[in-house]
């Protein structure tokens, strides 16, 4: 009783609030919008999903957003790995203390603060070039482009990455790795075997953060892209604030949905939710 | 006969007759008390405090600002949620005929508009927001668009449009985020291409059309960033990713201030341009606070103050005189003194249709216009 109780509130609001607005996004996808009065006409149609896949721009925009998401995913767990090993098996609790702090601390600051700090640092008079120009070599040039946008989101999604794996590895009990080393198996067949096996449910864990960020983001886009940068969510954002096209936005936005849904099902198979 | 109006609205206000918002025709012939507060939409620098808290001191309208970034912004602003939640927008040219006909706004009265009378001849009906004789809010101000360059990055300094086409400056040009600019390469074309018959960069044929989008298309891979906002293209010219492209005279003025090396010019060509209306939405909540803000704006003394703020041409022509007082030589700098011919070189921003006027119904519509922009942008 009393558990229904403490679960009855936030029911409600998941049921109100989270799961009747994706009903109505994913029912308003097959409406349309009257091009000269721009009013919503609630005839069912197809024409939206239609458009999506028709148009190779916006074919090109989905697989980009998809693209970079998933880079970006792969870039924080290759630089998250070794950081959060060591700071979950190799350092002591001092220095581990201390790069808690420096791994959140980040987070403690706006993230446009950090976005447009990273276009400063990128422009072409910014801090990178003069870096650069000081050992005598050439101007980077990334500013506003994709490799910016992949930049940025690699460094403000680290720190969620870092987490999960850090408590993976800080799981995986000291008699496992003595036992391998007790039958026989070296440092590098022991980290192989047994490490990276018990860490993945963590990092795949960490993989829903970053990639699913990086998806449903549309500021960083913005800011540091360059002409040929938009995401999902520029478009859904202009669809809406600029086109007065609801419908339409709400068709695109069923695209991160599904993505979102089939990787959630893999990461399930992957035992990631153990490790959240 | 106006005269006449202009004589009796001074009237009634002066005696503080209660609104009568009942005129022969509909329109109001007083302005009545205000209603405490003024909800805009606006061009972002076009409600800056310097004329706006005097303006609330003066009325008691408190005024609420949402600025917009683009034109089909602001009317899509003025249409969501049935079009009550703001009482004004400050629309260019390709807004205004949009929200006319879509019924978002209402006709005013220029009789109640003492600044009104001392407009510029071509300001005070022009097409963008006068239909048959219905005056759809009051003029503003207008200017041009310009061609934006660092005066040190870009030599010779350019005279054609051609430069942000051509690639000597390959991934260091800069364009406005706005399907509008489609009509910036169609002006281009009408001059370097006067083979396709391009008569009016708003009215473009299928052919026409096609050749304005493929030389934007030819134009992408030179783009450092099409810009949204003013302060991106502001960020762009100063940490050196842009030396060139188009922009507006805010931006000039913003760089200038902050010392970095640029200039503008309108180029041989010619250039598009803006010319602002203050309108009033069909559903205006505080209709007395509204009037009482045109008549404000178009005063001389705040078409002043914001046409230096902005860097654009007042509408008023006693504007002059106080622009030289508060910054000497900003009359000429920003043409509130030139001649007319200079107003009519300038191809102002107007909302394509597909009916070009010439008895045929064969030119792009906006939404052609709106979805070519984002084949392009992709």
């Amino acid at each position: 009783m009393r558990a229904v109780a403490l679960l009855l509130p936030p029911g409600v609001w998941f049921a109100l609030i989270y799961l009747s607005a994706l009903v109505v996004l994913f029912v308003s996808a097959f409406w349309q919008v009257n091009p000269f009065t721009t009013e919503i006409e609630h005839v069912w149609t197809l024409a939206n999903f239609k458009t999506i896949f028709e148009s190779s721009a916006y074919r090109t925009i989905a697989l980009r957003t998809i693209g970079i998401a998933a880079a970006v995913t792969l870039t924080d767990a290759v630089l998250a790995f070794p950081f959060a090993y060591f700071m979950a098996r190799v350092a002591r609790p001092r220095t581990r203390a201390l790069l808690f702090v420096l791994i959140l601390l980040p987070l403690w600051s706006s993230y446009l603060v950090r976005v447009y700090a990273w276009r400063l640092i990128l422009s072409n008079d910014g801090v990178l070039n003069w870096a650069l120009h000081g050992l005598g070599l050439p101007s980077a040039g990334i500013a506003y482009s994709n490799w910016a946008i992949w930049i940025v989101f690699s460094y403000v999604w680290l720190p969620y990455m870092v987490l999960p794996v850090y408590a993976a590895l800080e799981r995986i009990p000291d008699s496992m790795l003595e036992a391998s080393a007790d039958l026989g198996a070296h440092g590098r067949k022991t980290f192989r075997r047994v490490v990276l096996p018990l860490a993945l449910p963590g990092v795949v864990a960490g993989s829903i953060f970053t990639f699913s960020l990086t998806l449903g983001d549309y500021i960083t886009p913005t800011l540091v892209g360059g002409s040929s940068s938009q995401f999902i969510g520029n478009v859904v954002y202009s669809s809406v604030g600029i086109a007065n096209n609801v419908p339409f936005a709400a068709a695109f936005a069923t695209i991160p949905l599904v993505v979102m849904a089939l990787y959630l099902v893999v990461a399930r198979r992957l035992g990631a939710f153990e490790a959240l | 006969m106006k005269r006449l109006m202009l004589a009796a609205a001074v009237l009634a206000v002066a005696l503080s007759v209660p609104a009568a918002f009942a005129g022969g025709n509909g329109l109001p012939t007083t302005i009545g008390k205000g209603e405490g507060s003024l909800y805009l939409v606006a061009w972002e620098g076009y409600t800056q405090p310097q004329w706006v808290k005097p303006f609330t001191k003066a009325t008691g309208c408190v005024v609420h600002s949402k600025y917009a970034g683009s034109s089909d912004e602001m009317v899509t602003l003025m249409r969501q949620g049935g079009g009550g939640q703001y009482d004004m927008v400050s629309a260019s040219g390709d807004a205004s005929l949009r929200l006319i006909y879509g019924k978002d706004v209402q006709p005013v009265n220029p009789a109640l508009i003492p600044g009104y009378k001392n407009f510029i001849p071509a300001l005070k009906s022009p097409p963008h927001n006068t239909i048959k004789g219905v005056h759809y809010g009051i003029s503003l101000q207008w200017g041009p668009n310009t061609l934006l360059y660092n005066t040190q990055k870009v030599k010779p300094a350019p005279t054609s449009w051609s430069a942000i086409y051509s690639s000597a400056y390959k991934g260091k040009v800069t364009v406005p985020d706005n399907p509008i600019q489609i009509a910036d390469a169609a002006l281009f074309l009408s001059k370097s291409q006067p083979s396709l018959g391009i008569k009016d960069p708003y009215e473009l044929n299928q052919k026409q059309f096609d050749a304005a989008v493929s030389l934007l298309k030819k134009q992408k891979p030179l783009i450092k960033k099409y810009w949204a906002l003013a302060s991106d293209e502001i960020d762009l010219f100063k940490n050196g990713d842009a030396v060139i492209g188009a922009s507006w005279p805010y931006q000039t003025n913003t760089l200038r201030a902050a010392k970095a090396p640029v200039a503008d010019l309108i180029p041989k060509e010619g250039a598009t341009g803006w010319a602002d209306t203050w309108m009033l939405s069909a559903h205006a909540k505080h209709p007395n606070c509204a009037y009482q803000w045109l008549k404000w704006v178009s005063t001389p003394k705040v078409q002043a103050q914001q046409a230096i703020y902005f860097g654009e041409t007042p509408a008023n022509t006693k504007a002059c005189a106080i622009m030289d007082k508060l910054s000497k030589g900003s009359c000429a700098q920003y043409h509130a003194n030139a001649p007319a011919a200079y107003f009519n070189s300038i191809k102002f921003w107007k909302t394509p249709v597909a009916d070009c006027g010439n008895g045929k119904k064969d030119c792009k519509d906006y939404t052609a216009w709106q979805q070519a922009w984002t084949q392009l942008k992709g």
